[in-house]
């Protein structure tokens, strides 16, 4: 009992800089899960990747005008971010061009910039700063600034559930009964970016996309109904992080990749094990009914 | 006559200057039930687009009385069948007309859908993942989230594409019943029986409007030859319609049913339908 106290709970208590971890990471899976669930039932998981690459050049930016401030690195990732969800928003809406392409496009673009931007004056130090985060070192800034797009994030979903899932389920019918077909598409990109900007503090830029998308990806395989896949998304979020901070500590692992590596693990559990897994939905039925 | 629900008024609608309704005026009245009939390209989802406002029109307008609920079943639905959703989920999102955004839906409501659920032969499919649904039973419960709209005018774009038989004739039933109740309803169909046998009147379009009126006489013989001549394709080489000027300009040149000439085998302004591409000056 005391061992298991000494290894589950005791790094949590003991260490202030383990708590703001714990904190953030807590913050984050309650925003950025369910939120990774839309982007997955809209077929949209790699574009929460690219997203968070897009991010990078104002994250840089912001970075190298400032240093390692949270505030400026918020707003140049939010205001690329933007740009980008807006730009290849914007072109697929007008022209021929699906939005993967022109979300890979522009993507790509400002993956170049941000990594020109950061080589131009940082050392690999800061590349790895603004690329994997440091979950470990949140300071009040950083923490207000999860909080703020937690409550902003949950709000609107709450706000607009109903239209997403309409948006999701037949974007259509939306749009022949209610405006809010496009804008709530635009809404969502928004929620997106807010959740990777939030997270690249913490997890960093790549890695803030595997909070996300994996716990979404993980939930999928257990229920049917949208509702159930949040929770458990969140669910499997606040598990990851807290097996991912204690990974971290006892194995001295850097703590952004130990958080998704845990994600990970609960993915191929999920994938295995759960009713719409592979054992569940692949094992040989040797009966059948008559209707 | 009944008020109007629907006017068009010298509407072309279409893509790249490329129209795919040409010139089409007329009035669907209040509580009347329309086939609308053509080849293949001629137009007909293309219009239905262009009542719902999903399409603007290049030349001339379309006005929905105002106030008037409309439910628009498309052909090519977008409905995400993967979609983690319930049959109920569905069916329930015709109540957003009334509900909106962000309204509760009541028992009342609950009831309603449950009640359209019976009305299409899916009572007790509440529970059911939309996945598991045979292409039939999909578009039984899509009439049943039209009946949720309870709408005013109800627009059905092939409803009875790879429908069987027995499903048809509950579809129909449906169709009449919205008829019944004094519904405005236009259905785009494809079976000229069936035209004939439960459609009143009939709109036979060819890109160009070929005839409107009470459907045996809209689908007469020469209407239906003059339609099939109708050329589908684009033509990149098409002179541009000169029909513009003179149009906007307030020729008289009601191609409405209202005026029930082509039941009476009038073809107003002569329109040479038959030319490959329908671009010709006004009559």
């Amino acid at each position: 009992m005391e061992a298991l106290h000494e290894f589950l709970i005791a790094p949590f208590t003991e260490f202030a800089f383990m708590q703001r971890g714990l904190l953030g990471a807590v913050l984050l899976s309650l925003s950025a899960c369910p939120i990774g669930v839309f982007l997955m039932l809209r077929r949209m998981s790699l574009t929460g990747d690219a997203m968070a690459h897009a991010i990078l050049p104002g994250a840089a930016a912001g970075f190298l005008l400032y240093g390692l401030q949270i505030v400026p690195m918020t707003i140049g990732g939010l205001l690329a971010g933007a740009i980008v969800a807006l730009g290849a928003g914007a072109v697929s809406r007008l022209t021929v061009q699906k939005e993967d392409a022109s979300m890979a496009a522009f993507y790509l673009i400002s993956l170049a910039l941000g990594v020109t931007m950061v080589s131009l004056r940082g050392s690999s130090v800061d590349l790895m700063h603004v690329l994997f985060g440091t979950v470990l070192a949140l300071n009040n800034d950083a923490l207000s600034l999860i909080g703020i797009v937690a409550v902003v994030t949950l709000a609107s979903l709450g706000l607009f559930w109903r239209a997403l899932v309409a948006e999701c389920l037949d974007p259509l019918f939306l749009r022949s009964v209610s405006k809010l077909g496009s804008p709530v598409h635009f809404i969502f990109l928004g929620l997106v970016v807010l959740n990777l900007v939030a997270g690249f503090q913490a997890l960093g830029t790549l890695l803030s996309v595997g909070l996300m998308v994996l716990p979404a990806a993980a939930a999928r395989f257990w229920t049917q109904r949208v509702e159930t896949m949040a929770m458990l998304a969140v669910g499997f979020g606040l598990v990851s992080s807290v097996s991912g901070l204690l990974l971290s500590y006892h194995a001295a692992l850097p703590s952004g990749p130990a958080i998704i590596l845990s994600t990970g693990c609960l993915y191929f559990v999920s994938v295995l094990f759960g009713p719409r897994g592979l054992l569940a939905t692949r094992r040989p039925r040797p009966a059948h009914r008559i209707a | 006559m009944a008020a109007p629900c629907i006017t068009f008024s010298d509407l072309t609608l279409g893509y790249n200057s490329h129209p795919a309704v040409h010139h089409l005026s007329g009035v669907v009245r209040k509580g009347s039930l329309t086939a609308v009939v053509g080849a293949n390209g001629s137009g007909k989802s293309t219009l239905m687009k262009g009542v719902v406002g999903m399409l603007k029109p290049m030349v001339g307008s379309v006005t929905v009385t105002p106030g008037t609920r409309v439910a628009y079943l498309p052909q090519q639905s977008e409905l995400d069948r993967t979609f983690p959703a319930r049959v109920v989920d569905l069916v329930s999102l015709g109540l957003w007309p009334k509900r909106g955004l962000l309204g509760r839906h009541t028992a009342q409501d609950r009831a309603a859908v449950s009640e359209a659920l019976m009305a299409v032969g899916l009572e007790g499919f509440e529970q059911r993942p939309i996945d598991t649904l045979s292409g039939g039973q999909l578009q039984r419960a899509l009439f049943a989230r039209v009946l949720v709209q309870d709408a005013e005018l109800i627009l059905l774009d092939e409803p009875f594409n790879a429908i069987d038989a027995r499903t048809m004739t509950d579809l129909i039933a449906l169709i009449k019943r919205w008829h019944g109740e004094n519904r405005t309803v236009m259905v785009v169909v494809h079976d000229l029986d069936l035209v004939r046998t439960h459609f009143p009147e009939a709109l036979l379009l060819a890109r160009a409007p070929i005839a409107w009126g009470e459907a045996k006489s809209a689908l007469a013989a020469e209407n239906l030859l003059r339609a099939r001549q109708f050329h589908e394709a684009w033509d990149e080489t098409a002179p541009w319609c000169a029909s513009h000027d003179e149009h906007d300009h307030g020729h008289g040149h009601g191609h409405g049913h209202d005026h029930h000439a082509h039941g009476d085998g009038h073809h107003h302004h002569a329109h040479e339908s038959a030319e490959p591409v329908a671009r010709k000056g006004a009559a």
